[in-house]
């Protein structure tokens, strides 16, 4: 499992005061620039302005149920693990209006909703987020009919990663097999240095703005020290799955007792589920206009924990807290690799975090497999 | 009947607007829509077996099963049931308003490998809609096929719908009908009890058969037991299984069952894709 | 189509759930085609006793009187909605129901009690007669109430999702309050439908809209016990705007039990 951090060769030194360049490179091909801040307590994906904006010195301490920032006071950017949402809500919108109908005219007359087409460059995405959007590319673009909305947002993505130098409690992607190193999908990557970055490119597109830039080579020893900090970072982990394939285990214990333990604890909000980066349930809905004339028909996400979610006319396939924590955990990570070839998890920890009551998939998952917890 | 470029972009989450041109009152609460799409479009062909989405202004769409015969013309007929928000709203139109309606989605019956074949098609409640097409598409090609044997239950007598078509398949050269209720009245002069009761009444040879189940979960558990247990090879038992289907493009996750969309994936599976958790609660 | 025939009707109440249509008036002043409002004192139609499709009605049964009126007005409405958390849970005034004799507070409250004609308790509206659909909310949110009449007047039951606060918080990207600042939120055992309006500020929900369809009570109790609240705040957060709420009552008056 030894794999080289995404740093590729003729990787180059960008200091860190030139990340701003960096940005205006991108902004002048057309892109909004996208990054971390710090904002009501959490560093979250935001809209930047320019370089200062970046959480730095921030650090983050994320444990089960719990997420708090530290000022550190150097001048690190980006030396927290991740924050309660990856890239999902920009590429798979948390809401979106599908089409429009009005209904005055004797016919029924549908417009589909234009598909925006804006051009988005995000700073900071993980390792963790570029595996998740692997995952919902394949879903979202990969079937007969690809989703118009998600394929343009996608289209427009431009993505600077940065390789992980610092784990959070609740990380865990050394054992899903998803980081901390960023493999692909990404056009430049950056691993933080004291000084700086030492940055990738992983694609064309890439290659032209470090070139742009003008930057030296960053050289041996900082090549060497960028992958033992990305390295570091794994070995610093200290959750785990109990495998990289659970399906055979999880769907031989869907009787376990563990099952009527966790339900006793789980809020069912569906907070793991919001917070996941793979989770791509939404549902359906439809806003009449105030005049009844005509009416909006929009997706939102929602989860399996929802109320409506597994219902039938009216009858509830999963009518309790049981049987929905139980879907969760048995698609994520378990008929997931029949759907998609690989596991749902991507071992970024969010919905450890950000469960109220701090359930712990590793937990959950070794207790239902009858594994030890690793 | 797709949305204006289904292949590429979020058109394919738009319905079309379809005129309601005949409306049957099949039941106290099932009636049979039939529909002209307003656009004109190329024939719209299906699979027996596909489903529509049929939206109703300002409520929302609902997955309907395609009643009328794949190939003969224009009008697509469903059957629906009045039965949650959307059928309660569609129950009140009449023949001249409109809804929109895409589609046709999903996974048909598997009508290539039924051809030289018997068919035992097995349905139980408003199950049997999903299979008239079917039962059509055969009768239209008669020689193709090989014994047809048509079973259907329903729990109370006055719930049998299409009782006219029932009667007519009964003239079907080579074909039975077979019709079973839980409870019995004057006016059923068939068998009162399970539908599962009239396997006992089927001959037929279990290497040259295939069966199609349509109904409750719990009804083609059973009818797969004794299917199986007649000798009959698990891949030749097909099933139309029903989730809550919203998108029926495979992308919003409510019909996920175990590693199936059944909308996309489905929702006709054969038993082999489905054994593992049919039957088994919460999923 | 004939026009839906609505009428609008107060109990006890601070009628601030009316203001879910008065802040709306120039969208219900275009409903005018399809809803004939017969009786909503607030915009000066007056006819209580008229026959409607649809009565809306906002706030708690808790005067003699109004146990009579609400009976006559179930006869007079094929379709019966309570709006808010009065009218489908008793309201923050059901909080005198916990006390052995509520009337000790008018007597303390009111400077001549003997005016006020109270009974026993403050009770939700579905206590005394069949109700077909309550929404729920302090105060109810305007889209609920719209939505739920361009349904009823397109013949169909409304939808009235009970997914948790949650759910919106993570739609808009709120951090969670209970999180990352070890709020005692009460989203995660509440109904949305606010836009999850406190959360957005950094403020615990209230849980104005009442129980979601799944409520863990003891496992929220026990969150809350973790952050370091006793058995009184705990109860204080259940026993609030919506008290009487079944699940919320339960959890609170548990709360309050020495273990």
């Amino acid at each position: 499992m030894s794999r080289q951090p995404g740093v590729r060769s003729s990787m180059v030194f960008l200091p860190r005061e030139r990340l701003s360049a960096l940005m205006d490179h991108l902004r002048s091909e057309g892109y909004r620039c996208l990054g971390p801040v710090v904002r009501d307590g959490a560093i979250q994906f935001a809209s930047l302005a320019q370089a200062d904006e970046f959480p730095i010195g921030w650090r983050d301490r994320q444990e089960k149920g719990s997420y708090a920032l530290q000022a550190a006071g150097d001048a690190r950017m980006f030396a927290f693990a991740n924050g309660p949402q990856g890239l999902k809500p920009w590429l798979f919108a948390p809401r979106e209006t599908l089409w429009r109908v009005d209904g005055r005219k004797a016919a029924l007359a549908f417009e589909p909703a234009e598909v925006e087409d804006a051009r988005l460059a995000v700073i900071g995405a993980r390792s963790c987020d570029l595996a998740a959007m692997a995952i919902q590319d394949r879903h979202f673009l990969g079937g007969e009919r690809p989703d118009g909305a998600y394929a343009a947002r996608r289209e427009g993505l431009f993505v600077v990663a940065v390789n992980c130098t610092h784990a959070s409690a609740t990380c865990f992607c050394a054992s899903t097999g998803d980081g901390p190193a960023t493999r692909d999908g990404f056009d430049i990557a950056l691993t933080e240095l004291d000084d700086g970055f030492v940055a990738a490119s992983g694609s064309e597109r890439g290659a032209r703005a470090l070139a742009d830039l003008g930057l030296a080579s960053a050289g041996d020893v900082r090549e060497a020290e960028a992958r033992a900090r990305v390295a570091a970072a794994g070995a610093a982990q200290t959750r785990a799955l109990p495998g990289r394939d659970l399906q055979a285990a999880l769907f031989a214990n869907l009787m376990h007792p563990r099952w009527d333990e966790v339900a006793g604890r789980c809020l069912s909000c569906g907070n793991c589920a919001l917070v996941c980066p793979t989770c791509f349930c939404h549902c359906e809905r439809e806003e009449v206009s105030g005049d009844g004339t005509s009416a909006e028909h929009y997706r939102e996400w929602d989860s399996c924990f929802s109320e409506g979610h597994a219902s039938i006319h009216g009858r509830q396939v999963r009518p309790d807290i049981r049987s929905r924590y139980r879907q969760w955990l048995t698609h994520k990570l378990g008929s997931w690799h029949d759907q998609f070839g690989r596991s749902g998890c991507v071992g970024c920890g969010r919905c450890i975090t950000w469960c109220p009551v701090g359930i712990d998939i590793t937990e959950e998952a070794a207790a239902v497999c009858g594994a030890a917890t690793p | 009947m797709r949305g204006r470029n289904p292949l590429n972009g979020i058109d394919s989450h738009c319905p079309e607007g379809a005129r309601i041109v005949g409306r049957v009152d099949e039941s106290d609460s099932i009636f049979t829509l039939r529909l002209r799409p307003l656009a004109p479009s190329p024939s719209p062909r299906f699979v027996p077996g596909q489903f529509n989405m049929v939206y109703l202004f300002g409520v929302g769409e609902i997955p309907i099963s395609i009643v009328s015969d794949p190939e003969s013309d224009v009008l697509l007929d469903h059957t629906i049931r009045r039965v949650g928000r959307v059928t309660e709203g569609l129950a009140r139109l009449q023949p001249g308003d409109c809804v929109g309606l895409r589609g046709p989605y999903g996974r048909g019956w598997p009508m290539d490998r039924a051809r030289g074949r018997d068919v035992i098609i097995v349905t139980g409640g408003l199950g049997c809609a999903p299979t008239v097409a079917v039962i059509n598409y055969i009768i239209h090609r008669r020689s193709e096929f090989g014994r047809l044997s048509i079973v259907q239950g329903v729990k109370r007598a006055h719930e049998l719908i299409y009782r006219d078509r029932y009667e007519a398949w009964r003239g079907v050269p080579d074909t039975r009908v077979l019709l079973a209720a839980d409870e019995g009245d004057t006016s059923w002069p068939w068998h009162v009890g399970l539908v599962t009761d009239l396997f006992d009444d089927l001959a037929y040879d279990p290497s040259r058969t295939l069966a199609m189940l349509c109904g409750p979960e719990g009804m083609m558990v059973v009818a797969v037991r004794r299917l199986l247990r007649a000798g009959l090879p698990e891949e030749s038992i097909f099933l139309s299984m029903e989730r809550n289907m919203q998108c029926a493009l495979g992308l919003c996750g409510h019909c996920q069952y175990g590693a199936k969309f059944v909308c996309k994936d489905g929702p006709v599976f054969a038993y082999p894709e489905v054994k593992a958790l049919l039957g088994t609660r919460g999923y | 189509m004939a026009r839906l025939r609505v009428s609008v009707h107060k109990f006890s109440s601070c009628d601030g759930c009316q203001l879910a249509l008065l802040n709306r008036v120039e969208e219900v002043m275009r409903l005018a085609d399809r809803v004939e409002f017969v009786h909503f004192a607030e915009l000066g139609y007056v006819d209580p006793d008229a026959p409607v499709d649809v009565a809306f009605v906002e706030g708690s049964v808790s005067t003699p009187e109004e146990e009579i009126r609400i009976r006559e007005l179930r006869k007079n409405a094929r379709t019966l909605v309570t709006i808010g958390a009065c009218a489908t849970a008793g309201g923050i005034q059901a909080l005198r129901n916990l006390q052995t004799d509520g009337r000790e507070w008018v007597a303390a409250i009111y400077p001549s009690p003997a005016y006020v004609s109270l009974l026993g308790a403050s009770h939700a509206i579905s206590r005394y007669v069949a109700v077909d659909l309550e929404l729920w909310g302090c105060p109810v949110d305007s889209r609920q109430v719209f939505s739920a009449i361009h349904d009823l007047a397109l013949g169909v039951r409304p939808l009235n999702p009970g997914d948790s606060v949650c759910a919106t918080c993570k739609r808009e990207a709120n951090v969670c309050v209970l999180v990352a600042h070890g709020e005692p939120c009460m989203g995660p055992v509440t109904r949305s439908g606010c836009g999850a309006l406190c959360p957005r500020f950094g403020r615990a929900c209230y849980g104005c809209y009442g129980p979601s369809e799944q409520v863990n009570s003891v496992a929220l109790t026990q969150r809350f016990a973790s952050l370091g609240l006793g058995p009184e705040a705990i109860a204080r957060r259940f026993l609030s705007i919506n008290n009487a709420a079944g699940p919320f009552a339960e959890a609170g008056l548990r709360a309050k039990e020495p273990r």
